[in-house]
């Protein structure tokens, strides 16, 4: 598996290309943003009738996850569901039950999800929330849907910084946020980028660029 | 017929005799598609009939004219008044644009002009109103003005399906279309929907040549620069110039480069589509008034108001195709019965050819045209949608309205029942929105299930789905633009990237109130392509014409000294290439290897070419990492150099994966967006109506993606598959590139030859995201991660 290892806040992870987070230390697997519904919730309000296979395929893609790492347990940061209401066709779908049989699925609710989990939970000292907190570091969240800019293509990434690991969008009708917008840069601080892709490839992130070297 | 004894009159009065075809099209109720030189009166003559009938008082509409350009509507306005006021109508004649303020617009709803000029979009819109019926109910004629132009893409598929609804809703009108020359009038006529074909006198022979310059053309680049001073020389010796270009960007460039040259401040004016309208306007009253010498411009002075005085038309740049340039020759005549000149201007040695070819052809009395695609099934989809916005519709009825459209005379009762079935439910085989349909059957009639929803189905109105663009210019400098790019592209650049725009290497710094600032550098390989889109491709007639001019040294007598020089080193040092033959070479150059293939099918067919190569050289581990197409050739770049061509070109097994490589492609993507916007699918960004909330929103290439996999027949990748085979694909032209030229020529030759030294600056490189991409990858970040001091 072509991951990238590394640390924070004194535990190890393992960024996997897919966007999805490996703490093998707590056999748990967490992603974040699946918005499952999103399709359907469009409809309803009468916009176009977008392609409704994106439970399927972000469920899909979460059970080769799942099944690649093992996971006993799989933490869902928030904006599982596009809305609460989407949440009843897509738990009783196959997809999702098929997914409840192969590892633990523990919920936390998000803006768009606020009656679907617990607000938090603690992992090893570890907070993992919808949102990073400013004052609740460290903390796993998820909610920007960061996208890091390579060689001309944006690719959703990973934020690494000493207080806020940051997930990148793991649905697959996400967008992505600039992840050098100042609402990132500054909630994250310098740190690294996991971009995801056929490899998880890091990259420095959020620090001011070297000024001339050799300088000093 | 003989005109009425008012209008005989009115006709006496301004001097003039009506032309014969003016007197035959005023006496007939049939529907007529007139051919006509530019100058021939050909607007009057649409206009004639309505003239004499409005002579007797009329309650409601009775002509309707439609025109590919907003600013002709506004002209023929102002030019009707004249024979209104002469013959003392009283009538009301108003336009219906984009243009036209919210309160005019409702007002015409309910009060009708007796002559509405439009176009086709705002044209679809008023079909979509409940009012519809009673607006259109009295229509006696429609006029259709440049309809050669229109039918050349969906916007006239949308149009003659508005034209089918009109004829439901008043079943006694006449259409007339207005049409420059074509290669195929009978073809055009059934585009109508059937008309009989009225042709002008086309006037006396045009005189056009080579313009002569002073110094030969350069190696590559588009600008015509190298012949300001001539250009100048020969509109300073006319009264009044047109100075086609290609492009916007190089109109621009060349405007200035004019004015540098300008030494006796001659009046000259700049015209292309990216200029706002003001100035637009400004341009062409200045041009009506004569007080211009001469005038810049693009395709948006192809069409439009007959320029009285233009006596000599200068044409910058490769026409592509032989038609084009008749009808563009054909603006220069200044009376009906005097000859039109036109001189050409060739910006480079390969469009030397090119234009040598053409006026060759125009000679031998030779146009080009290849037969017109059925019409757009998302076209449809769209119609669908609004019909439904007009009202509760009967699907036979629509059915047999439908099929009355030229464009859609052979569409099947079950491709428009997957029409429908796409606008209710969305048409997939996961039946997820019967709660939410956007049309449902009530009574046998289908109708919105929310009637809100009209008001976004109207917002995504019309067939023109350009992405946006933004300006390229240089850092501190001011000045004119390098050129635009892509909002999505522009959205991908992170500072310091460096990409290739009218040929100059250039390095992102900001984005600025929506100009890209960017820095020249002149030096660097450009780290990022600009995808070029799709463009016209030079004809198959043209292209033929070219390669046998090329491969046969007994014509170069024909060519300037400095073309015939080229080639001959060409032939030292390579191989021309010929009829019958297929030429490649290989060649390195800064760490890359190139491939270069002379395949003379166009720039379409040699863009699909580049894809399939890459393939296949991906499959061989040459790690290709881009390609460039033009009209000519294709020029490929990888890791490792091609030693055998054979296996890449062999025909056998070439389409087989064909569909799945393009289908991951960036112009399949793109082609996508457009059947997808079109259709209805996905809204289109309207200007002023900037997305919030970045997290919310996702590309159009999700939703392909996501088609492919879990719904690979579903109706949208059907069209886009079919349109990408006729225009963006073309493969029918590579196979008959390698069925006429089965012999292969291979040259590996130790630098870059004369035949590809264009190439290699030619802007519109491709790149192929492979394993030779994902090497250069780890190469960057790896560079980010030793610069930060983390590796």
């Amino acid at each position: 598996m072509n991951g990238y290892d590394f640390s924070f806040a004194g535990a190890q992870f393992t960024a996997r290309p897919t966007g999805a987070l490996w703490w093998p230390a707590q056999n748990t697997l967490i992603v974040a943003d699946l918005h499952l519904g999103k399709s359907a919730r469009m409809a309803r309000r009468g916009g176009g009738l977008l392609p409704p296979f994106e439970a399927q395929d972000t469920l899909h893609r979460l059970a080769q996850d799942v099944g690649a790492t093992g996971a006993a347990q799989t933490i869902l940061l928030g904006d599982t569901f596009d809305d609460d209401d989407a949440a009843g066709d897509v738990t009783a779908g196959p997809h999702w039950q098929r997914l409840q049989d192969m590892t633990q699925l523990v919920s936390i609710s998000g803006n768009h999800d606020p009656a679907h989990g617990a607000p938090d939970v603690t992992l090893a000292g570890i907070a993992l929330r919808h949102q990073a907190a400013l004052h609740g570091a460290p903390d796993i969240s998820g909610h920007f849907h960061p996208k890091f800019k390579l060689a001309g293509r944006g690719y959703a990434a990973f934020l690494v910084g000493r207080d806020h690991l940051i997930l990148p969008a793991f649905g697959t009708y996400t967008g992505g946020l600039d992840a050098n917008s100042p609402v990132l840069t500054g909630l994250v601080g310098p740190g690294l980028a996991i971009l995801t892709g056929r490899v998880a490839r890091a990259v420095p992130y959020g620090a001011v660029r070297p000024a001339a070297r050799g300088n000093a | 017929m003989t005109l009425p004894p008012p209008v005989q009159d009115w006709f006496a009065a301004q001097g003039w005799q009506p032309h014969p075809h003016q007197i035959a099209l005023a006496g007939t109720d049939c529907d007529t598609l007139l051919i006509a030189p530019t100058g021939g009166g050909k607007t009057l003559a649409g206009f004639l009939r309505s003239l004499c009938d409005l002579q007797q008082p009329y309650t409601g509409l009775h002509t309707l004219y439609v025109s590919p350009l907003k600013a002709l509507t506004h002209d023929i306005a102002r030019n009707l008044a004249r024979p209104v006021a002469g013959l003392g109508l009283d009538i009301r004649v108003e336009d219906r644009t984009g243009d036209t303020t919210a309160t005019t617009r409702a007002r015409q709803r309910v009060d009708p002009p007796h002559i509405l000029l439009t176009t086709p979009e705002s044209l679809a819109l008023m079909l979509s109103y409940p009012e519809a019926p009673r607006i259109f109910g009295t229509l006696r004629r429609v006029v259709i003005d440049e309809i050669h132009a229109l039918a050349e893409s969906k916007r006239g598929d949308q149009l003659m399906l508005g034209l089918s609804r009109l004829r439901s809703l008043a079943p006694a009108l006449t259409v007339t279309g207005l049409s420059a020359t074509v290669e195929n009038p009978a073809a055009l006529a059934a585009f109508m929907g059937g008309a009989q074909v009225l042709h002008a006198d086309p006037g006396p022979t045009p005189d056009i040549a080579m313009l002569p310059v002073t110094t030969p053309p350069p190696w590559s680049g588009a600008g015509g620069h190298y012949a300001a001073r001539d250009v100048m020389r020969a509109i300073e010796d006319a009264r009044m110039t047109l100075v086609f270009i290609n492009t916007r960007a190089q109109a621009e460039l060349f405007y200035q480069a004019l004015w540098e040259v300008n030494d006796t401040n001659l009046p000259i004016g700049l015209h292309h589509s990216s200029l706002s309208r003001d100035v637009r306007a400004r341009a062409e009253a200045a041009m009506a008034a004569g007080q211009l010498r001469a005038m810049v411009c693009t395709g948006s002075l192809d069409l439009g108001i007959d320029w009285g005085d233009v006596d000599l038309v200068l044409q910058v740049g490769a026409p592509k195709n032989v038609k084009r340039l008749v009808q563009r020759i054909g603006r220069a005549n200044h009376q009906y019965n005097t000859p039109s000149r036109a001189r050409i201007v060739p910006t480079n040695r390969f469009e030397v050819l090119e234009c040598v070819a053409a006026l060759q052809a125009v000679q031998d009395g030779r146009l080009d045209g290849d037969p017109r695609p059925a019409g757009g099934l998302d076209v449809l989809c769209q119609h669908i949608l609004l019909m439904a916005c007009a009202g509760p519709f009967c699907p036979d009825t629509l059915f047999q309205e439908i099929t009355r459209a030229g464009p859609y005379a052979a569409v099947t009762r079950a491709e428009f029942d997957a029409c429908v079935e796409f606008c209710a439910t969305g048409g997939y085989a996961l039946r997820a929105y019967d709660r939410w349909q956007r049309l449902v059957l009530r009574g046998g009639l289908w109708q919105l299930r929310d009637p809100r929803a009209a008001r976004d189905i109207r917002m995504n109105i019309g067939t023109i789905t350009a992405s946006e663009t933004l300006k390229v210019r240089r850092k501190g400098r001011g000045g004119m633009p390098l050129g635009e790019v892509d909002e999505g592209f522009a959205a991908s650049l992170t500072p310091g990237d460096t990409f290739l725009i009218g040929g100059q290497t250039v390095r992102y710094d900001t984005l600025r109130d929506m100009v890209v600032e960017v820095t020249l550098q002149p030096a660097r390989q450009p780290k990022i392509a600009v995808f070029g889109g799709l463009k016209m491709s030079t004809s198959t007639l043209l292209s033929d014409r070219v390669l046998a001019l090329i491969g046969d040294p007994a014509q170069w007598g024909a060519l300037p000294a400095a073309t015939a020089q080229w080639l001959r080193l060409q032939a030292d040092i390579s191989q021309l290439p010929k009829p019958g033959t297929l030429t490649c070479e290989t060649y390195s150059r800064g760490g890359r290897a190139y491939f270069c293939l002379y395949g003379f099918a166009g720039y379409n067919a040699h863009q699909t070419l580049g894809l399939l190569l890459t393939r296949r050289m991906e499959g061989a581990g040459l790690g290709p990492l881009g390609f460039v197409a033009t009209d000519y050739a294709v020029l490929v770049w990888s890791l490792d150099a091609v030693t055998n061509p054979a296996p890449l070109l062999d025909p056998h097994g070439l389409r087989d994966g064909l569909a799945d490589w393009l289908a991951e492609n960036a112009v399949m993507k793109r082609s996508f967006r457009a059947v997808a916007t079109i259709a209805g699918l996905i809204q289109r960004n309207l200007p002023g109506k900037r997305k919030t909330g970045k997290q919310a929103t996702f590309s159009s290439d999700i939703l392909y993606d996501t088609l492919r996999k879990y719904d690979p027949d579903h109706l949208l990748l059907r069209i886009t598959h079919d349109q990408a085979a006729h225009g963006l694909v073309d493969f029918g032209r590579i196979e008959q590139m390698l069925r006429d030229r089965p012999q292969i020529v291979h040259t590996t030759c130790a630098r870059v030859t004369p035949l590809a030294a264009p190439l290699m600056l030619e802007a519109g490189r491709v790149p192929i995201r492979g394993l030779g991409h994902e090497r250069l990858l780890d190469e960057e970040a790896a560079r980010m991660l030793a610069d930060a001091g983390l590796a």
